[in-house]
């Protein structure tokens, strides 16, 4: 059985609903508050409000310490900057283990490989069922690579990297692929003007129901 | 085996062979034991051997208890990989009815199972809102609840039936990465109008708080329609493996997108590009092209009865059974085929038939003792009907690697040992 913070505690009020409550005050809090808004006549339902008033207004603060994700389109990438040169060491002693030293050959699944490119780029997942996807041949965005190594990577300490070790990590991965050079800075402002090679092979869902099989 | 029920000293005739061929399909060796408890559940005991005199107790027994257990010949488990980034399937051939007991219902987990503090959780909705606001647990609960059946499939369920296919291959290790449940929860509509959601916003960022911060991105629309933050299941609050103690639930979408152990909702105006939603969980066609933001998890069926490692116990009567769902609604109607696909008849629908649900269907079959190929065919109410093997290879790919929603096949040899039909 949960705890009594968590299962909240049931009583009913003057026409039989039900409130679900937590904890002995605000229990008391509420009944002052549900008396008021419930009519003394029985009804079936009382016109549902517009909002009521449950929860609280979040901090400028909280919402900064929640609100990490980077866009497709570089908001909320943060400041700072890295270098592939720099990321090879952190690759080297953060990555590698899963994802196989040089990024191209050894990730043991279900690590995925994040280095390779077909031939003229190509795109032939859906008929070789042994193309290999990766960052370079199946990742649509440079920035959500960051948004994905900040979030979750490294898989055994997640978001223990600095700005400046996801940017660095990031330019590796991309400069391996041959998508920047070894020298570029990756930054909040470079970083978005990164072209990846398969960003134009995603199209929308044009299934809609009926007996067409797409 | 030998405490699955009395066994046969002679050969007992073609009316009564179930301990018959449970001898025989000892021969399958790992199969065994699934293949006793299958037929345990299926057949009643042999009649011919033992006491004729009912069981009655001698003595009373056991008292009331606290929280109920599974019989003790009842042996009930999901099938997981065993990894932290990895799944565990749903024993589907084990189940009857539509609803999956919560601690059978599948896993898929990309970072592992957190444990977080109910009294500690809480789940912020900011972006374009007039209210950035932040809700306990219990705030959750204070608000009005809605309660919806509907199951949940991973967009990833029945790779083994699209390609490496085995014939040694069951309904469990082929589709058991979908289940169906109550979930009960708050709308999400709810929840947007009380942080105020503004005009502009388009899409929200649906983040988990496990060790991945899953990010998926949900159609507003989606959102104002039919959406859940649910925190119960089949009655009790969520099992920390669906999400405890709060998870998205959107009827009829891929798996993935119901994050659970939810924590955090951001509306924008454009989708959020995450990797789950282009690197992962897009589908490769044929053209050069990925299909992305394939929400709605297309009709499907699979005969859960008969099919591998059940051996029938002789010719005459069998009801197939299976389930059928849709992602776009009901499920109007399930033909099963004997013969491969070359004619076709209507099954029975269990009522009612939810939207968006699993379905059981039945079919009383009349078995020859003569190799049979049994196969389902799903229809919902748009008029899709669940494509062939062939066909969906034939439209997307044999490397496209979800929606895998194909016509499945059990054949049944002479014998009457059935397998997966493993062939296109």
């Amino acid at each position: 059985m949960p705890p009594a913070s968590e299962r909240g505690c049931g009583f009913r009020i003057g026409d039989g609903r039900l409130a679900r409550l937590s904890g002995g005050l605000a229990v008391a809090l509420t009944v002052a508050i549900a008396c008021r808004q419930v009519s003394p006549v029985r009804q079936s339902a009382a016109a549902a409000p517009a909002r009521f008033g449950f929860g609280r207004i979040a901090t400028v603060d909280e919402i900064r310490a929640w609100d990490t994700d980077v866009r497709a389109d570089g908001r909320g990438l943060p400041p700072d900057s890295g270098t592939a040169t720099e990321g090879a060491a952190i690759y080297t002693a953060r990555c590698a283990a899963c994802h196989g030293a040089d990024g191209a050959h050894g990730a043991v699944a279900p690590a995925p490989t994040l280095v390779g490119r077909m031939p003229d780029d190509a795109f032939p997942f859906a008929t070789d069922t042994t193309a290999v996807p990766t960052v370079g041949n199946y990742w649509p965005y440079a920035t959500t690579l960051y948004d994905y190594i900040h979030r979750a990577m490294p898989f055994g300490s997640p978001g223990s990297l600095s700005p400046h070790e996801v940017y660095a990590v990031a330019a590796f991965i991309l400069a391996r692929n041959g998508i920047v050079p070894s020298t570029a800075v990756l930054s909040a402002r470079t970083l978005p003007l990164v072209r990846m090679p398969a960003r134009h092979r995603f199209v929308p869902d044009d299934r809609t129901g009926g007996p067409e099989v797409r | 085996m030998a405490d699955e029920g009395p066994e046969a000293a002679t050969d007992p005739g073609p009316d009564v062979p179930v301990t018959r061929r449970t001898l025989l399909a000892g021969a399958l060796g790992a199969a065994t034991a699934a293949f006793a408890r299958s037929l345990a559940a299926q057949m009643p005991a042999n009649p011919v051997q033992g006491s004729p005199a009912p069981q009655s107790p001698a003595a009373p027994g056991l008292p009331t208890s606290a929280v109920g257990t599974r019989a003790p010949s009842v042996h009930l488990a999901r099938a997981p990989v065993g990894a932290v980034v990895g799944e565990s399937y749903t024993p589907l051939q084990d189940l009857d009815g539509t609803i999956t007991p919560a601690d059978l219902h599948f896993e898929r987990h990309h970072a592992g199972v957190p444990a977080i503090d109910p009294v500690g959780y809480r789940l912020l909705i900011h972006g374009l809102v007039d209210r950035p606001v932040i809700f306990t647990l219990a705030d959750l609960r204070r608000f009005p609840a809605r309660s919806r059946i509907c199951f949940l499939e991973c967009s990833g369920n029945g790779r083994k039936g699209y390609r490496a296919m085995s014939p040694q291959t069951t309904p469990q290790q082929i589709d058991g990465l979908t289940s169906t449940s109550e979930w009960t929860g708050v709308a999400l509509a709810t929840l947007l109008a009380e942080a105020g959601i503004q005009k502009s916003a388009r899409w929200l960022l649906a983040e988990g708080g496990d060790a991945a911060l899953l990010t998926r991105s949900v159609p507003v629309a989606k959102a104002l329609d039919d959406a859940l933050v649910a925190y119960a299941q089949n009655g009790e609050p969520l099992r920390p493996e669906q999400g405890f103690p709060v998870r998205l639930v959107l009827p009829g979408w891929e798996g993935n997108m119901n994050v659970k152990w939810l924590r955090r909702i951001k509306a924008g105006d454009e989708p959020f590009m995450t990797r789950e939603e282009t690197a992962r969980y897009t589908d490769a066609l044929r053209g050069d092209e990925a299909r992305q933001f394939s929400f709605v998890m297309d009709a499907k069926s699979i005969i859960t009865f008969p099919a591998y490692p059940t051996v029938l116990p002789g010719r005459g009567w069998c009801e197939v059974r299976g389930i059928a769902w849709s992602g776009r609604g009901r499920i109007t109607g399930v033909d099963v085929s004997a013969d491969g696909g070359a004619t076709w008849a209507p099954a029975t629908l269990q009522q009612p038939v939810l939207p968006m649900a699993h379905t059981r269907f039945r079919y009383v079959w009349q078995w020859q003792g003569q190799p049979a190929t049994l196969m389902s065919r799903a229809t919902d109410e748009t008029g899709y009907v669940q494509p062939t093997l062939a066909t969906l290879r034939s439209v997307r790919g044999p490397g496209t690697n979800y929606h895998l929603n194909n016509i499945r096949g059990w054949d049944v040899d002479a014998a009457g040992r059935v397998t997966f039909a493993a062939r296109v």
